[in-house]
């Protein structure tokens, strides 16, 4: 368990700098678009997404509303008129096709926050970390529908740091900001991916759409790993990787099913060996071929499997 | 349980299993708990802070409102903020405080038209029928009208002028030669727009919009106006008159 303190180096090496960090460079484009969308109107006259992170309309059609905050709006015996209910659906459908989580990987903006911290934690060696099951946040969700169903409103977001970050960023409210630096700390000081890794039951209900998303992270190279750790090191729920990665005994799908997955990416950048590819629940089927862990750019083979969503092209 | 007098485990993994839903479970309550209270104490919202029109009572009105600020958007005047954890109202819940913004009362209601969630009900359609508190004189000491002055301002601003505040002329013991003007505010007609609040010239303004749970505008069930009900009846409801027992004492004048 003794995690890399430098886990992309050797993806560098072999790999080049872009295709060791493609996904973090794309993620955190996605992270400041979809803040973008919503910060062209207050500071450009420009409205493109009207609303928040809870509910929004975008371009005047587009009405978008999270499914969680329209749960506990029902728990809290509310029946919603008006579009909030085809908005809930449509991010519902969205996330069954990308991958549940991938909210908090691409959309939530506390993940910057939260990655700083996991990055800082491996480069001053913080190892010390409290023992929280990751499935503790199960509970919360159980905890935030029965307080909504309780208190007759909409508990969560009373204290949802996400939603608070996001209106402190777009409407000023900075009180708002005052939860992410408390998680900051928390995952820096107390618990490695303390808070999106075991707490969060926004995540955690984005997690349960995980479970039957269509986007997944598959190991479908798992022949080729060495080894190395490295994407255990980065990954932010390493719980999801072994089934996967290791399953080549038991005849285990290398897709990773788990929901927790955030699809972030960060396996696949970190992998030297390419283990890693963005793959679609279902499609089972591995790479044979033990020459993909040749260790030069130049001796790669792009695979022509359908399943493979991006490739490894330079 | 049935293997606790031997204290080993019949099988250590099922026990920890059980331990850890017991755990979890109750951590899960106390935050519950915790989060339940929280929900109900963000019922109370200090008085001066007033709702978009067509809002649900305030119960309802946390259950639907899902903090979006779609409204704060739409509304033209800026009238309308999101609420910061120092404001009073649920963190993230749009108001307004009509000394600061009072509402302009668009005709075409664009705040109601942008909720997602019917927090503010789109069969508000008619902002003259928005009921987003009531003005109430709250300082008869310092009203200038009522020490005998004729300053108006509150009665001439308001939007629903002679229906929502009427000035009633009664007659200035003080001087025992002039007259006072009171504004009188008619629940009825008056929106809660705040123009009046806004505009008293008074430092601490002696007009003030209050909510109408704070108000208590509704008159109890129980309590049946007589004049009312025999219109509603066509006719008195009693045969009158009323043949009453005398009660007197014995030997009293009459």
């Amino acid at each position: 368990m003794t995690a890399n303190v430098r886990p992309y180096v050797e993806a560098r090496a072999q790999k080049g700098l872009w295709a060791a960090s493609r996904f973090l460079v794309l993620r955190r484009t996605s992270q400041l678009f979809f803040l973008a969308l919503f910060l062209s109107g207050p500071f450009l006259g420009v409205w493109i997404a009207k609303g928040t992170l809870a509910s929004s309309m975008t371009l005047g059609t587009l009405p978008l509303t999270d499914p969680f905050v329209f749960l506990q709006s029902l728990a809290a015996r509310h029946w919603p008129e008006g579009l909030s209910v085809i908005g809930a659906a449509i991010v519902l459908a969205a996330y069954l096709l990308f991958g549940g989580r991938t909210y908090c990987s691409w959309v939530c903006p506390i993940n910057p926050a939260t990655d700083l911290a996991a990055w800082l934690r491996r480069r001053l060696g913080i190892t010390f970390t409290a023992k929280i099951r990751p499935d503790l946040r199960l509970y919360f969700v159980g905890a935030v529908l029965a307080a909504s169903a309780l208190s007759g409103s909409i508990a969560w977001e009373l204290i949802n740091p996400v939603t608070a970050l996001h209106r402190a960023l777009v409407f000023g409210l900075w009180f708002g900001a005052g939860g992410t630096a408390a998680i900051f700390v928390f995952d820096l000081l107390v618990a490695k991916h303390g808070w999106c890794g075991h707490l969060c039951p926004v995540g955690a209900f984005y997690g349960q759409i995980g479970k039957v998303a269509l986007l997944r992270v598959t190991a479908d190279n798992r022949a080729a790993c060495d080894d190395c750790m490295d994407c255990f090191a980065v990954c932010p729920e390493p719980h999801v990787i072994s089934p996967a990665l290791r399953g080549e005994r038991s005849g285990a799908t290398p897709v990773i099913t788990a929901g927790d997955c955030t699809v972030c990416g960060a396996c696949i950048d970190v992998c030297s060996k390419q283990v890693f590819h963005l793959g679609l629940r279902g499609r089972n089927a591995v790479r044979p071929d033990p020459s993909m862990t040749a260790p030069s750019p130049a001796a790669r083979v792009v695979s022509s499997q359908p399943a493979v969503l991006e490739r490894d092209l330079p | 349980m049935s293997d606790s007098s031997s204290g080993i485990p019949r099988d250590p993994r099922r026990r920890k299993a059980m331990q850890d839903m017991t755990r979890f479970g109750g951590g899960a309550a106390v935050a519950a708990t915790m989060l339940t209270a929280f929900g109900v104490s963000s019922r109370a919202r200090p008085a001066q802070t007033l709702r978009p029109p067509g809002a649900l009572p305030e119960n309802d009105f946390l259950a639907a409102c899902v903090r979006c600020g779609l409204c704060v958007r739409d509304c033209p005047y800026d009238t309308l903020r999101l609420a910061d954890w120092a404001d009073g109202p649920a963190v993230g819940t749009p108001f307004y405080v009509a000394r600061n913004v009072p509402c302009e009362m668009c005709d075409t209601i664009p705040c109601v038209k942008a909720c997602p969630t019917g927090a503010l009900q789109h069969a508000l359609t008619d902002i003259a029928k928005a009921k987003m508190g009531v003005a109430v004189i709250t300082s008869r000491e310092t009203c200038l009208n009522l020490q005998g002055l004729r300053c108006d301002v509150c009665y001439r601003v308001c939007p629903a002028i002679d229906k929502a505040i009427t000035l009633e002329i009664s007659h200035n013991a003080r001087t025992t030669k002039h007259a006072i003007f009171e504004p009188v505010v008619h629940a009825e007609y008056c929106t809660g727009c705040g123009k009046c609040e806004k505009s008293c010239v008074l430092t601490d303004s002696a007009i003030k919009v209050l909510p109408i749970e704070v108000a208590a505008l509704k008159q109890d069930e129980h309590y049946k106006r007589g004049w009312e009900e025999k219109t509603k009846a066509g006719g008195a409801l009693v045969d009158a008159p009323l043949k009453l027992p005398v009660r007197r004492p014995e030997g009293g004048t009459p």
